[in-house]
């Protein structure tokens, strides 16, 4: 774990990718395409809209929480209890468009609803690294 | 592919738990009388907390007369530490099916 939570809860994957926000955008938004290269879903573009992806290991609960067409997009992603958000943005380039993911994790500022969002956790972690710093 | 951390997860998922293993990782071996005292709780829920603890691997126990002393095992913790490891594997691989599915779409 390094020392602050932002850099050891965060995920980014960035890539250049040589087709139109558009295009991008619709594989992100309509389910039968999200299922192709994500997971089943009943995702609907639409705040607040509840949904779930779901897989042989399990399901993942999820809630829309902002969508600006074809620029970004992003939806809470809760498994084993715990709150994450992931968030989409489509940057149009010369050559097509780059696409950036990013999953923070263990937030405790989701909705209360989003089971398992427990404002605990950061706490923990914290606390965690600390003790985790000693044990070397 | 998640499986590995599901335990872990769900088993410091309750509160109570997650509170009794970080004072055992900050405070190092206890029984089970003196992590009732602080905990708010029962020592039959104690117990049965540290219960679960023992089985997701994440507390170990060794008995000394006719206490019962534990201690956190920080190892069980790698499917945490190893979460954004996994995460970017798991999103990279699903920008590569991404990439395929935007080939062959239609414009």
């Amino acid at each position: 774990m390094t020392t602050t939570e932002a850099e050891t809860l965060s995920v980014v994957v960035e890539r250049e990718i040589p087709f139109p926000p558009e295009k991008i955008w619709r594989a992100l938004t309509e389910p039968h395409l999200i299922e192709e290269w994500l997971m089943k879903n009943d995702f609907q573009a639409a705040v607040d809209h509840r949904f779930k992806f779901s897989a042989d290991w399990g399901s993942v609960d999820c809630q829309v929480m902002a969508v600006e067409p074809n620029r970004t997009l992003s939806y809470t992603w809760g498994a084993f209890g715990l709150g994450t958000l992931v968030t989409w943005t489509l940057t149009p380039t010369g050559a097509g468009t780059q696409l950036r993911m990013e999953q923070s994790g263990f937030r405790s500022d989701l909705p209360q609803a989003f089971h398992g969002a427990r404002a605990g956790w950061p706490r923990f972690f914290a606390a965690l690294e600390q003790v985790l710093a000693r044990a070397d | 592919m998640l499986t590995t951390h599901d335990m872990v997860f769900r088993t410091l998922a309750d509160p109570t738990r997650r509170a009794i293993f970080e004072r055992l990782c900050r405070e190092g071996e206890q029984t089970v009388g003196a992590l009732t005292v602080q905990s708010g709780v029962s020592q039959p829920a104690v117990s049965k907390h540290l219960g679960v603890l023992r089985q997701a691997g994440l507390v170990s126990d060794r008995h000394a007369g006719r206490q019962t002393h534990y201690s956190a095992q920080l190892g069980a913790l790698a499917p945490l530490t190893d979460w954004t490891n996994e995460m970017t594997g798991f999103w990279q691989s699903r920008f590569d099916h991404l990439e395929d599915l935007l080939k062959r779409m239609d414009q």
